[in-house]
């Protein structure tokens, strides 16, 4: 089962925690098996068509999974994914 | 019976390999370290191009910030070569350097030839002592303080992470500070904004930043800005600073700043913080990824909660903005690794600093492109820009 670390707006969707586990076989695998685990996160990281929202950007250990092979990158047990969208806080 | 002073130095120069100014002339620049062991005041008059200051009286301590590597070749130089010829001594026999030469007749003869000589402009006693831990460091020395005097740095927000920024650039003395804020000090400001006071409440955060930066040092020259940035005026106010710090709290002006600085290729320091958690990495136009490379588009506003909205913890916009300040002190003296092509992500409840790679991407909208093409219309815009901004208020 890989890791997956959570991005403080989607806490709330996985029972406020930083990190859960997922399994699959690679990134688009691991990615749906959370969405599964926990539903609120679903609408956050794929798009009406299953695709991964733009505005996500996912990380394999510390490599950006579109210079990889997108969904279709292989994910070990021991690996962990970074999921990352923008964030804009400057704070006024 | 002891030896004179003339013996010893003649016993000294016969241990040692000593090198002509002729051939020191020919090795500049060709990544041969090249060290003055006299005083850094005489250091300040006048120096051979490129040569780092060790003072013979600090040389055991000092010369492996300058020199790290005890095989490469090394060449040390004083006014006449009789002070260089005692730390070559010292260099080989004591601390091990393989190619350590001291250059005959100093920079006396070297003078005599013709050569080139560096005198850098000089700090005033004042500046001396001010910068004076500055001065000790061989990566940054005098010449990298009048490098740091005369950098140009803007600081977009006097807010969360403006206010440390600008206090530490002014402090490191950066010689131009450009704030843009047209925000006033609010009392839920203070919490985090240490550039603003309780006493000045009400009162531009401009102007209340300028009295904090000018109380601090008055070398800094501080150019006040009290508006917002947008498509209209970003051009004409970004033009000619050296770095940018990047501290606003909203997509549109990110965006928008990135595609002016890669117009410009200025350089951009960039922080993003929220709740426990900061994100930070420099975007260096054309050399590594911009914004839009790290982020192609926003999320939607609901995925994209403000620290008015959310909370901050007082202190993470303190450290994010010190590693910000870091970077740019860091890209003005032209040392260390940038945070260029990597996201740093510092999660302060776990007290950990991560970081994922950022590249370039070749279909990016903007920076794949010459900066010549992107037009005044591009700027700031981005896939459903005007639904994002209706939803945002």
């Amino acid at each position: 089962m890989a890791t997956i670390k959570i991005p403080p707006v989607l806490r709330a969707s996985v029972g406020g925690e930083k990190e859960v586990g997922a399994s699959g076989a690679d990134v688009g695998e691991v990615l749906r098996d959370l969405a599964v685990s926990h539903p609120a996160t679903a609408s956050q990281l794929f798009s009406a068509e299953g695709e991964l929202n733009r505005y996500v950007n996912v990380y394999l250990n510390d490599e950006d999974v579109r210079v990889l092979d997108g969904l279709a990158t292989k994910v070990g047990d021991s690996d962990t994914l970074v999921i990352l969208p923008a964030m804009a806080g400057g704070c006024r | 019976m002891s030896p004179s002073g003339a013996e010893l130095l003649r016993q000294v120069k016969s241990r040692i390999q000593e090198v002509d100014p002729a051939e020191v002339n020919e090795l500049i620049g060709e990544g041969v370290t090249i060290v003055d062991v006299r005083g850094s005041e005489e250091f300040a008059t006048g120096h051979l191009p490129g040569a780092k200051s060790v003072p013979r009286g600090h040389l055991e301590a000092r010369i492996e910030g300058a020199a790290p590597d005890r095989s490469a070749e090394l060449i040390l130089y004083c006014q006449s070569g009789a002070r260089s010829a005692y730390a070559a001594r010292t260099l080989q026999e004591d601390l091990g350097y393989e190619h350590v030469r001291s250059m005959t007749g100093g920079i006396t003869l070297w003078k005599d030839r013709g050569y080139e000589v560096d005198v850098p402009r000089a700090l005033s006693a004042e500046q001396r002592d001010r910068y004076s831990r500055h001065l000790l460091i061989p990566e940054i020395g005098a010449e990298g303080q009048q490098k740091l005097l005369d950098a140009k740095v803007l600081l977009l927000g006097a807010g969360g992470l403006g206010s440390p920024t600008a206090l530490y650039l002014a402090a490191a003395g950066v010689g131009t500070l450009g704030i843009v804020d047209d925000d006033v000090v609010d009392l839920s400001n203070l919490q985090r904004q240490v550039i603003h006071s309780t006493q000045r409440i009400g009162i531009p955060k401009v102007d209340s930043a300028e009295e904090s930066i000018h109380a601090l040092n008055p070398d800094v020259n501080v150019v006040k800005y009290q508006t917002r940035v947008d498509a209209s005026n970003i051009m004409e106010i970004i033009e000619g600073y050296d770095v940018i710090v990047d501290g606003v709290d909203n997509f549109p002006t990110r965006y928008l700043l990135n595609d002016a600085t890669v117009r410009l290729r200025i350089p951009v320091v960039s922080a993003s913080i929220l709740g426990f958690d900061g994100q930070l990495s420099v975007f260096k136009p054309y050399e590594g990824p911009c914004y839009r490379c790290l982020f192609r588009e926003p999320p939607p506003a609901e995925l994209a909660p403000s620290c008015g909205a959310n909370g901050v913890l007082g202190v993470l916009p303190g450290t994010m903005g010190l590693l910000q300040a870091t970077e740019v002190v860091k890209l003005i003296l032209g040392i260390g690794d940038p945070a260029i092509g990597r996201l740093l992500l510092y999660d302060a409840l776990g007290a950990t600093l991560t970081e994922v790679k950022v590249h370039r991407d070749p279909q990016c909208p903007i920076c794949s492109r010459d900066p010549h093409d992107i037009t005044d219309d591009e700027m700031g815009v981005f896939p459903d820009y005007e639904a994002f901004c209706a939803a945002a208020g």
